[in-house]
């Protein structure tokens, strides 16, 4: 697989020289495939947040390189600016940050700053909201008349609208309802298949995340302990919990099922899978 | 991030003899001293005023770092203040020099020294008072000295509620003035290129999310004040009772013997 963002001994301190200076992250060497679908976990404060706004050049990395595309993204001034928009970062509490007359004017706000022609902001826009299943009346709304989970969507709305190749998305679930989170879940799944774009999605539910990435990268401490597919990470279920994250209910489920003695694989997450795993149980002893 | 790293409210903590001293004290002390400097003259009551404040500044452990960079925003008022002082006071006898219409004389001289002095040490002052003293126990500390206003219906409880709300919501404005301007950045936002009237115009993206915040905000805490029977300060009790302590009636005594010493100076024409 090629990769799309990279960083190499990306380290950060926030308030460098003065008595509060804190090291958020320390010699990170992160890697997001183009096309993949990314989870990224870790709880507050672990690193993952510092870690994001580093993805799109919002933080400069104290030291150490960001590479979009195999390119440094500080080496010129308009790269930064560019990758900007290649990179669409959804703040936490994305609704915060709307601030236009109508949800329409607040969507465009990042074409415009792209300079496209209006035809194309038009399209954009358009197409975006069509994404997070706004109706085309609501479009002409102040979006300050919208519930909390619309908000959010139209929030969400106004980074698609730049039609990023890498998405990354911080918790952008938290605080809905079920029906809500499936909702934005859906629509992010949505732009993934449709565009064929990178989606990073920050969480620190591993039961979000175990059911909706190809692959995780777990913060802690400001590095990355374990990457790789969720099987995978899932089999270091007590380093995870003892980082405070733990693992999916049916992931723990069976860990505890094999600490009783039984030979199956603790490495399950989903319900198919461990129908999958009991099966197999059943054959093996069946066969002795 | 340049926004973290503004100090605000310029507290300092530590625990000294001055950080321990009740705000009362302090804020008596800092009016008492302010007197005594302006009642200050000649030579020998500025080198005792000095002495005072240099003595307070060793005891607070602030450090003069600190002290000489907050004077920095204040500098050009202290130059121009001398340099006005120093050409428009006029002496007896012949100036000292004269180019122009501008006279120089010994008086200015002094003049000058004496102003610039005076007000370093109004602010030196007045920064060790924040410098010591947190924001709120200053806003505790001021609202038992005004109590006595309270009699002519001077809300004073109200203000200083009100400015205690305000300082403890700072930085939490800034945090998310922070957070806002990260988030419309990712929306390509340009807040640093730009003549005056683009940059303003690069400002609503900001300023709208931030004061609807900053209501949401008020809103909510005032329905939790509300909850909790907040009534305003009729028969409110505290938490932290402001005692006046042995050291404080010392410190307080010293304060007006300073002003005593001063006084009897200027008797003398010292």
């Amino acid at each position: 697989m090629e990769p799309i963002i990279q960083t190499e001994h990306l380290s950060h301190i926030y308030s460098t020289g003065t008595p509060f200076e804190r090291a958020a992250l320390t010699d990170v060497d992160f890697t997001a495939y183009r096309g993949e679908y990314l989870g990224v976990i870790g709880h507050t404060g672990s690193g993952k947040s510092t870690l994001i706004q580093h993805l799109n050049g919002l933080l400069k990395p104290t030291s150490g390189v960001v590479r979009f595309e195999g390119q440094d993204i500080w080496e010129t001034k308009e790269r930064t600016r560019q990758t900007r928009f290649q990179v669409g970062l959804v703040f936490q509490y994305p609704e915060y940050q709307l601030f236009e007359e109508t949800v329409y004017k607040d969507i465009s706000f990042g074409p415009k700053n792209m300079g496209l022609d209006e035809g194309e902001v038009d399209r954009r826009v358009r197409e975006a909201a069509h994404f997070v299943g706004l109706r085309d009346e609501q479009l002409e709304k102040s979006p300050f008349e919208l519930s909390g989970g619309q908000k959010r969507r139209v929030a969400i709305a106004g980074v698609i609208a730049m039609e990023p190749k890498v998405l990354v998305l911080d918790e952008p679930t938290a605080g809905l309802d079920p029906v809500g989170v499936e909702q934005i879940l859906g629509n992010i799944r949505d732009y993934h298949d449709a565009h064929d774009a990178t989606i990073i999605l920050v969480s620190h539910s591993m039961e979000e995340v175990a059911r909706t990435v190809d692959r995780l990268v777990v913060v802690n401490d400001g590095t990355i302990p374990f990457a790789g597919p969720p099987r995978e990470v899932f089999r270091h279920g007590e380093e995870l919990e003892r980082m405070g994250l733990g693992v999916p209910q049916m992931t723990r489920v069976f860990h505890r099922l094999r600490s009783m003695g039984l030979d199956i694989d603790p490495s399950v997450y989903t319900i198919e899978q461990a129908r999958q795993a009991v099966l197999d149980y059943l054959a093996k002893k069946g066969a002795e | 991030m340049a926004l973290k790293d503004i100090t605000l409210g310029q507290y300092f903590p530590g625990n000294t003899i001055l950080h321990r001293m009740d705000p009362r004290t302090k804020i008596l002390l800092t009016v008492l001293y302010i007197v005594a400097l302006f009642l200050s003259k000649q030579v020998v009551s500025y080198v005792v005023v000095i002495a005072v404040l240099a003595a307070a500044v060793a005891i607070s452990k602030v450090g003069l770092k600190a002290i000489v960079g907050g004077m920095r925003p204040v500098l050009i008022i202290v130059i121009l203040t001398g340099i006005l002082n120093l050409f428009y006071t006029p002496g007896e006898g012949d100036p000292l020099v004269q180019v122009w219409v501008l006279k120089i004389y010994p008086e200015g001289i002094w003049s000058a020294i004496f102003m610039i002095l005076r007000i370093i040490l109004l602010i030196t002052c007045t920064f060790l008072l924040t410098y010591t003293t947190s924001p709120i126990l200053l806003t505790d500390g001021l609202e038992n000295l005004l109590g006595f206003l309270k009699k002519v219906r001077v809300p004073v409880h109200e203000l200083a509620m009100m400015m205690s709300i305000a300082l403890r919501f700072i930085p939490t404005l800034i945090e998310e003035t922070d957070k806002i301007m990260s988030a419309q950045k990712a929306r390509g936002a340009d807040f640093e290129s730009g003549n005056l009237i683009q940059k303003a115009r690069a400002l609503v993206p900001l300023l709208v999310p931030l004061f609807i915040s900053a209501f949401r905000r008020a809103d909510e805490l005032a329905v939790a004040m509300e909850c909790r029977c907040y009534h305003g300060g009729e028969g409110r009790t505290r938490l932290r009772q402001l005692r006046y302590r042995g050291i404080d009636y010392a410190a307080l005594a010293l304060g007006v013997a300073l002003v005593a010493v001063v006084v009897v100076l200027r008797k003398f024409g010292l």
